[in-house]
């Protein structure tokens, strides 16, 4: 039977770019097709009806949400080469549960730090800056979260990067004085094809990122 | 068992997340130990904020290893231990679609559900709205199946045992009733047969010691913003 797959997304979403990545990582052909968030596809709404919400991934037409299910899915289905998460079931769990804390912490933190000021993105600041400490402190001296091995827990993480610049241009602040190491894994993930090809040019999120904003935070 | 297998549940008695992994440990037949965790964190209302399902209970400790978040401690177990009762589905498309669902339940019905029960007054018709909404995605999803897992209990299922068991007597407490069973006839046959079942009714905890701990946490439906405990 084919592999029909199609992924509908939004271009700056570091939760798209982590489907990008996993389908990538397997060698997996794909049609991806950009949605206009202020006006989604019928295709988006029948597809994912409860949140409505991208990424969506259409596998011989029946449809996965929720963007770390659809990178476990991913790893089960192509499970013949690049493994995303590792076979050890504790090291499983690890995997699954930093995942899970980026999830959880990373989205809502990294908002308060260009959607609003004063007060309020000070804590903000603060709050992402801790959360950011204990993720490279999980990293310590590794390679890659999982060690060797470039798998889930960096596949989750690493579109924010991405947004780094964004954070630091409305939050005043450097991420790389604050965490060098994670900077450096930021580097040497980007030196990983499946991950170059899947994000967008950091400037661009910038920019839209900053347009984002204008509509948060009247000047 | 192996004689080196220790298995240790650090959980609080009353707490739905405990209880999902002693669930799936009894289920599958997985002798373990359990310890009440004497930390009773005095968290914040900003931890409502954020996300209240982020709590430190539960906690398996295996040979020596922890792991902690109980949906990732049941898909640890399930890995670990290879026995007949199974609690997610083989098929990569099933297995997404448990995940789903639990998350489901996770983040959109209980979160709501304790929001309208005990948040800031001037969210809970929003809140109630909310919980109602994701209850009948849930109540549709069943449909006339007896478990979620089919014709056994699982993932979801585990996840869902709040549904089964402490919602009826977390709305007796708050005086706020999201499921009724009118409305919600699939779930409400579901919750009588997950609680019927041998293995889930050993851990259950008793409904009046629940009851009276509701009650004397949050008091009255208008009380205050509280810290969720449970």
């Amino acid at each position: 039977m084919a592999n029909e797959v199609v992924l509908l997304d939004f271009w700056p979403s570091m939760f798209g770019m982590r489907t990008r990545i996993a389908l990538r990582e397997k060698g997996v052909e794909f049609e991806y097709r950009e949605e206009d968030l202020r006006n989604k596809s019928p295709l988006l709404l029948q597809m994912n009806p409860i949140h409505k919400k991208i990424p969506v991934l259409i596998h011989n037409g029946k449809p996965v949400n929720e963007s770390i299910i659809q990178v476990q899915y991913i790893d089960e289905v192509w499970s013949h080469k690049n493994p995303i998460l590792p076979s050890d079931p504790y090291q499983r769990a690890q995997a699954r549960f930093w995942a899970d804390f980026i999830d959880k912490k990373m989205y809502e933190a990294q908002r308060k730090v260009w959607a609003t000021k004063g007060e309020e993105q000070e804590t903000g600041k603060k709050d992402f800056i801790e959360i950011l400490k204990t993720l490279e402190s999980e990293l310590g001296d590794k390679p890659y979260f999982g060690g060797d091995e470039f798998g889930l827990v960096d596949i989750a993480l690493i579109g924010f990067s991405t947004w780094f610049p964004s954070y630091e241009k409305f939050g005043n602040f450097s991420i790389e004085q604050e965490c060098p190491k994670l900077i450096a894994w930021v580097k040497k993930c980007l030196q990983r094809e499946t991950v170059a090809k899947s994000l967008p040019d950091p400037e661009k999120v910038t920019e839209f990122v900053s347009m984002l904003r204008s509509k948060f935070v009247p000047e | 068992m192996n004689q080196e297998e220790q298995v240790t549940v650090l959980g609080l008695w009353g707490s739905p997340f405990s209880k999902r992994v002693e669930m799936v440990l009894k289920l599958k037949g997985i002798p373990y130990e359990y310890n009440e965790e004497d930390v009773y964190g005095n968290k914040s209302p900003m931890l409502l904020k954020y996300n209240p399902i982020h709590k430190k209970d539960p906690v398996l400790v295996h040979n020596g290893r922890s792991i902690a978040e109980s949906l990732v401690i049941v898909e640890y177990i399930e890995d670990t231990w290879k026995t007949s009762q199974t609690i997610l589905p083989q098929d990569p498309y099933e297995r997404a679609m448990a995940r789903f669902w639990a998350k489901h339940v996770d983040e959109k019905v209980m979160v709501a559900m304790w929001k309208a029960c005990w948040g800031p007054k001037s969210e809970r018709e929003k809140e109630t709205k909310e919980a109602y909404e994701g209850l009948k995605y849930l109540e549709k999803e069943l449909g006339d199946r007896h478990f979620f897992g089919g014709e056994t209990i699982g993932f979801v299922d585990i996840a869902a045992d709040f549904i089964g068991y402490w919602l009826g007597i977390v709305q007796e407490a708050s005086g706020v009733t999201i499921m009724t069973a009118e409305e919600f006839p699939n779930l409400q046959r579901r919750s009588k047969d997950f609680i019927g079942n041998d293995f889930i009714k050993e851990v259950l905890p008793p409904k009046q010691k629940i009851a009276a701990l509701l009650k004397a946490q949050f008091g009255s439906v208008t009380s205050k913003l509280n810290v969720i405990k449970v």
